[in-house]
């Protein structure tokens, strides 16, 4: 698995892509923190973008790698290579990558800035990691859809569908029914509701971390209570990995039954 | 070498091998034929473990390949239509396959059988078709595996490069292995094949020597001999 993860990552370091994304996040952490001065502030501003913009980048990155390397992949399969690790060493390949972008073209410009010095350095690396997560579930999301269908067509528009409902729709659906049924008690409901998507949960774990949960009000003060707390954040952090690991097995699953 | 028995295997409603039972047990060069759609490639799939079997069993030396890849060691496989990632240059795809299979390796004397030095440095997706079934042969003959499974390995080849292949597959059976070979070119066939192993309909239709499949239909020619058993199946 290791040589063909090695063979997917370097395959990838050499293609233009990663260094656009790569530079992308140089400059929009620069950017950041050249506006807002304080790196508390830039942090926030990020957490906005990452939330959105990681997800898309890794979904359609993931697909766009699994249909592009079809043919290195059949030329594998007719290798004594186990099949589980000719895919999962692909999709590490990937998503190794995307995070590396990220964790370096954002990492670089914060600690030039004195991320080190600064008190925003546990909440700066809280981002680094959902953002890490995000990258490795919605690459995982995508493999997993690809591998399901064959037409590029419907994979690729599967993978746009899913982030935008768990970018956008979820977040309305979730909206509507706390309106619908605010005649009940709602705490269990919208934690639950939360755990079920990475990205809103990605999103409450950061905010609850910054000093802001006072802006949300009475149900903020119920979600402070529950991802405030330590036993929240490991919580949170198990239902991440559980978003990272169930794709992955499925993936592993799905590849050891499939017909090339 | 390889046992087959009961192999089943359909694509959606598309039953393409139905209970198909093969033993290819000694050394030689085997000859699977067939009409276009008879199961070929599923089948030379099914032995690769690339395609998944409905129902049956394959044993190889023996062992059943089924949730096995260690297997793999002993076949070297050239695929029908040479699809390799475009952007690697043919010096690293060679290098990543010796990589991946750390095997000792010819790959000098291929290259320069069919003369590709010129090429090494170039990448895959802006060789000609030719040049990359050579590639492709290159690929499949550098390693010293028992079994060697040629799909369709004339497609696209100039007639010199025909004759490297002819001797190549010659030699790889003076050295004691077994090949399985797939083609349409019937002079390719009778030229360098032992037994004939006709698929029809998803399951053997004949195998033997090629004079036995004479004497079976009554022909003098090959060509002809092989269209005669898909008429007079048709007639039957």
């Amino acid at each position: 698995m290791l040589k063909i993860l090695k063979y997917s990552f370097y395959d990838l370091i050499r293609s233009r892509w990663s260094y656009v994304y790569f530079l992308f996040y140089l400059i929009l952490g620069f950017v950041l923190l050249f506006l807002n001065n304080d790196v508390s502030k830039a942090v926030i501003t990020l957490m906005n973008i990452i939330i959105v913009l990681v997800p898309l980048i890794g979904t359609i990155f993931g697909i766009m790698y699994y249909y592009n390397s079809k043919e290195f992949t059949e030329l594998l399969l007719a290798q004594p290579i186990k099949r589980s690790s000719i895919f999962l060493g692909q999709y590490l390949g990937v998503a190794g990558s995307l995070t590396m972008s990220l964790v370096l073209g954002l990492g670089i410009p914060f600690v030039l800035y004195g991320l080190f010095k600064s008190d925003a350095i546990f909440d700066f690396s809280l981002l680094l990691v959902t953002g890490a997560f995000l990258t490795m579930i919605f690459t995982a999301l995508s493999f997993n859809i690809a591998i399901s269908n064959e037409n590029k067509i419907k994979g690729f528009g599967y993978a746009v569908l899913l982030w935008l409902f768990m970018a956008v729709i979820y977040d309305g659906l979730f909206l509507m029914s706390l309106i619908i049924f605010k005649e009940y008690p709602l705490d269990t409901f919208s934690l639950a509701a939360t755990m079920f998507n990475p990205i809103d949960l990605s999103r409450t774990l950061i905010l609850l971390k910054l000093d802001i949960s006072a802006l949300l009000g009475y149900t903020g003060a119920v979600f402070k209570q529950f991802f405030g707390t330590d036993q929240g954040l490991i919580i949170s952090l198990l239902m991440l990995i559980l978003w990272t690991v169930f794709p992955i097995w499925r993936l592993s699953y799905k590849s050891k039954r499939q017909d090339f | 070498m390889i046992q087959i028995e009961n192999l089943h295997k359909k694509f959606g409603k598309n039953e393409v091998l139905l209970g198909l039972d093969l033993n290819i047990e000694k050394d030689g060069i085997f000859a699977v034929l067939g009409p276009n759609g008879s199961g070929k490639t599923t089948l030379i799939k099914s032995i690769l473990g690339m395609v998944i079997p409905n129902q049956g069993t394959i044993l190889m030396d023996g062992i059943a390949i089924k949730k096995n890849w260690k297997y793999r060691q002993q076949i070297d496989y050239l695929p029908q239509i040479a699809n390799f990632p475009g952007n690697l240059k043919v010096k690293e795809l060679i290098r990543m396959i010796k990589d991946l299979r750390q095997m000792p390796s010819e790959e000098e004397r291929l290259i320069a059988l069919f003369k590709l030095e010129p090429f090494l440095d170039k990448k895959l997706s802006t060789l000609s078709g030719g040049t990359k079934q050579k590639v492709n042969i290159v690929l499949a003959f550098m390693f010293d595996c028992p079994l060697l499974i040629l799909d369709e390995p004339t497609t696209g080849l100039d007639p010199a490069s025909l004759i490297h292949l002819k001797e190549l597959i010659q030699n790889e059976k003076k050295n004691g292995k077994t090949i399985l070979i797939t083609s349409h070119i019937m002079q390719f066939v009778a030229e360098v094949a032992d037994t004939i192993v006709y698929l029809l309909e998803g399951k053997i239709y004949f195998k033997g020597s090629i004079d036995e499949l004479m004497t079976k239909t009554q022909q003098t020619n090959l060509e002809h001999a092989i269209a005669a058993i898909a008429t007079t199946h048709d007639n039957a």
